[in-house]
């Protein structure tokens, strides 16, 4: 355009397109429409949060099944300390690039959702202050014992010591996993299933071979027993 | 001639007035300073006369955490090195370690970083012409624009790999893990409609009378000086030399992707802003590219379970966003780094700052700084 | 591909200068660095125009043992001690002929380490060699500005040595707690 602010004009048009189009067109709003969060549902008091298991403020427009924010152990169902999958094996405090997990393992040895007898965490602690969500320890846990949560309102108004999250705040069953994270808690599953079911066929691989190594050791011992049976019929 | 001398500066002399100059100290705290940066500016009314950038607010000794800890616990702390383009960052890192062991990538990890990237690409562009345009004085309007299309692609990031700015995705050998299904039709519909956006925005700005006074003419970087200051990216680009790492290294799988670099001729501040609007539109083209031929398959190579690599020195760079990102790393065939070296393209592109804003006004100086594209992260690291 | 620059031609022209077979870079001696970088700039075979990275690397004695077969054809682990160094590393790149990286490194001692500043030569080095000079404490000949860029112009000691150990005092807090608050109670030592 030739005009002097012929350019300027030209922006301003697309400024009242915008404005126009925010009020039929969703997607030219530029903030985050809260409008499905009644008001009632919102915490008053600090105390008010929801406490029970699973129970958290979902803010679906910035939460989504992807999200993750801080780590929790998982256990299998029923009491926590009597099916939590985590022994203790330290493995997550020494990778932790910011040192925020701090663990104390049992002295002895429990019986674990399997019934095998495992060491268990006697303390395990997160900084939450500290920890900066990078997903490291639920990578290098060879036990799927630690994943990631998804809820960020942990804000509380004691400084020295409300960010510790310590084991029992950290412990939270599968299936609210499999409710938070469907996707990735399914795949889980499915791995440790099929990593279970590989090695119960390698242990039936394994014990067929042997009953079948036995077998031929039986059957020639009986060969030579009664080759020595016949040898000495022949010598009678 | 390469070290730039101070123009012989007379103050403004007139009968009966004293003058001295004022010296103001941009402070670390500033709207316009793009983090925590300070300028120490000697003024003669309102003409620039020195300058000195200070820096050193944010450091967090990233180079000397990373000689404690394994290579994989470095790769959270890169991503916040350059805080808007983590995974560019982290790609610069898994690549430099990638040549210390013998790795292959597999084709779809492969595919899926050249999406990431460009995807950040995308990301940063726009929101540094947001932010430039804020320096400018537009209050605002064209950044919200901009972060309105940041958002579908954080959202896209968040979907891959959990987190929209601090990804941790990428891994010695591959990626962490597969994108969701359904993620490469909804990449797609985003990559879709940028250049519809772009088209928007460039009506918005790009024959704006304003602009175009404010910043041609302003903050002129000759080619020269440019190359020898070892500026790189679009700063680079913009004033006229054609290096642009991914057809010169073509590192990753660049070498079969079909786009263009825009490149400038005058190395002002209108040519750099131009230079990104432009590389905005072929990234578009790459990610097109890209997002047809990805093939199926697995996303880890076979990378060590233990990353212990034999005693070597390497230096692997990516073309980021904003310029030359490099790693220098020197392994001693322990698990950790002897030596971890960031080669941060802000902190480099900084140094002719003062060349590039003597003689011009105090408002010149915020536009240049503006333009220069430069994030506190990665300059103090 | 970026292609590797042949490093034959400044052995032949410089004879001071040694190629570090293990880490691929050349070693020139501090008195001809600036002439060499001038001459690796100007020469049109190379023309290394752009320096892309300067770095700093700080080596403490050690011992390295290493298997060699010795003179009756049998494995035996020898030892020998490094002496310490410290190393300023410089990646050299060509814009113009799109090849490189050729590295280039000086060694100094880590007593009283000095070396040539290359920054007349490319504009680059200016900031990286003042974070060389701040972190590691290496005194650059000839830098027009060396002053401290990361740290604060106070700050005593040379953070990126291997032998740095931190102050006692680091964790000042205003409002200590618990073992903080003890500290803080018993008095500020400075180790």
């Amino acid at each position: 355009m030739s005009i002097l602010g012929g350019g300027v004009f030209k922006g301003m048009v697309v400024t009242l397109r915008n404005f126009v189009g925010s009020y039929f067109y969703k997607d030219r709003l530029t903030t985050n429409d809260y409008s499905w969060r009644p008001n009632d549902k919102l915490p008053q008091r600090a105390g008010d949060y929801p406490k029970e298991e699973g129970e958290q403020l979902r803010d679906t427009t910035t939460v989504t099944n992807y999200s993750r924010n801080f780590p929790m152990l998982l256990h299998d169902g029923g009491e926590p300390m009597d099916t939590v999958r985590c022994v203790a094996c330290q493995i997550c405090e020494r990778e932790c690039p910011p040192q925020c997990i701090y663990i104390e393992k049992s002295t002895e040895k429990k019986e674990n959702a399997s019934g095998k007898p495992q060491f268990y965490p006697a303390t395990f602690d997160i900084d939450v202050s500290v920890c900066m969500s990078c997903q490291i320890c639920v990578e290098v846990c060879p036990f799927d014992a630690i994943v990631m949560n998804s809820q960020f309102e942990l804000s509380t108004p004691n400084r020295f010591g409300g960010l510790l999250l310590r084991r029992d705040d950290l412990l939270k069953s599968n299936d609210y996993y499999h409710r938070i994270h469907p996707e990735e808690a399914a795949a889980r599953d499915q791995r440790i299933a099929d990593e279970k079911a590989a090695k119960q066929a390698k242990k039936m691989a394994a014990a067929e071979a042997a009953k079948n190594k036995a077998e031929e050791k039986a059957r020639a011992e009986a060969e030579a027993n009664k080759d020595t049976a016949d040898a000495e019929k022949d010598a009678e | 001639m390469n070290t730039a001398t101070a123009p012989n500066y007379e103050l403004i002399q007139q009968d009966g007035l004293e003058t001295s100059l004022l010296e103001i100290s941009m402070g670390p705290h500033h709207p316009s300073t793009h983090g925590v940066f300070r300028m120490d500016v000697k003024l003669d009314g309102e003409t620039v006369v020195d300058l000195k950038p200070v820096f050193g607010y944010l450091h967090r000794n990233h180079e000397k955490l990373a000689e404690n800890m394994s290579y994989l616990s470095s790769m959270p702390f890169t991503d916040r090195l350059d805080y808007f383009n983590s995974m560019a960052n982290n790609w610069a890192y898994a690549l430099a370690a990638e040549k210390l062991i013998e790795v292959e990538v597999p084709e779809r990890a492969e595919y899926l970083r050249v999406v990431m990237a460009e995807l950040t690409r995308l990301v940063n562009h726009v929101s540094l012409i947001g932010f430039f345009l804020n320096d400018l004085g537009a209050l605002g309007t064209p950044l919200l624009y901009a972060f309105r299309e940041r958002e579908k692609i954080l959202d896209l990031f968040e979907q891959a790999s959990g987190a929209r700015m601090m990804c941790n995705y990428f891994r010695f050998g591959g990626l962490r893990n597969d994108v969701p299904v359904g993620w490469i039709g909804r990449a797609r519909e985003v990559v879709d409609r940028f250049p519809v956006f772009l088209d928007e925005y460039e009506q918005l700005l790009c024959e704006n009378e304003i602009i175009l006074s404010r910043t041609q003419g302003v903050g002129n970087l000759s080619r020269e000086l440019a190359i020898n200051a070892g500026i790189t990216g679009p700063m680079l680009r913009a004033s006229g030399v054609n290096y642009d790492l991914r057809k010169v290294d073509q590192y990753g799988i660049y070498d079969r992707f079909k786009f263009r670099v825009p490149y400038g001729e005058a190395g002002d501040c209108y040519d750099r802003f131009m230079v990104r609007m432009l590389e905005m539109r072929e990234s578009v083209e790459i990610l097109k590219q890209a997002l047809e031929g990805i093939p199926e398959g697995p996303v880890m190579g076979n990378a060590p379970r233990v990353f212990k690599p034999n005693p070597a020195e390497v230096y692997g760079r990516i073309e980021g966003p904003k310029g030359e990102l490099g790693f220098y790393l020197i392994a001693d065939g322990t698990p950790k780094p002897y030596r971890y070296r960031v080669r941060p393209p802000s902190l480099i592109n900084l140094t002719v700052l003062r060349d590039m804003c003597l003689g011009g006004k105090i408002a010149d100086t915020v536009i240049i700084l503006g333009s220069i594209d430069i994030v506190l992260g990665e300059v103090d690291r | 591909m970026s292609h590797i620059v042949s490093h034959e031609p400044i052995l032949m022209k410089f004879p001071g200068t040694n190629w570090d077979e293990e880490a691929g870079a050349l070693v020139v001696p501090t008195a001809q660095a600036v002439a060499i970088a001038t001459w690796l700039r100007d020469n049109d075979a190379f023309s290394l125009d752009y320096c892309s990275n300067v770095t700093g690397v700080d080596y403490l004695e050690r011992e390295i043992k290493e298997k060699i077969t010795n003179k009756e054809g049998k494995m035996e682990t020898v030892a020998r001690t490094e002496p310490s160094r410290m190393d300023v590393v410089y990646h050299l790149y060509s814009m113009q002929k799109q090849t490189g990286p050729l590295v280039f490194k000086q060694r100094t001692n880590r007593e009283q380490p000095e070396v040539e500043s290359l920054t007349p030569v490319w504009r680059s080095c200016e900031l990286q060699e003042r974070e060389v000079f701040d972190l590691f404490g290496v005194n650059f000949k000839g830098h027009p500005d060396q002053r401290r860029i990361l740290m604060w112009d106070e700050f005593e000691g040379h953070p990126m040595r291997k032998d740095y150990t931190e102050p006692f005092d680091y964790e000042w807090e205003p409002t200590p707690h618990d073992e903080i608050l003890e500290k803080h109670q018993r008095g500020k030592v400075i180790v």
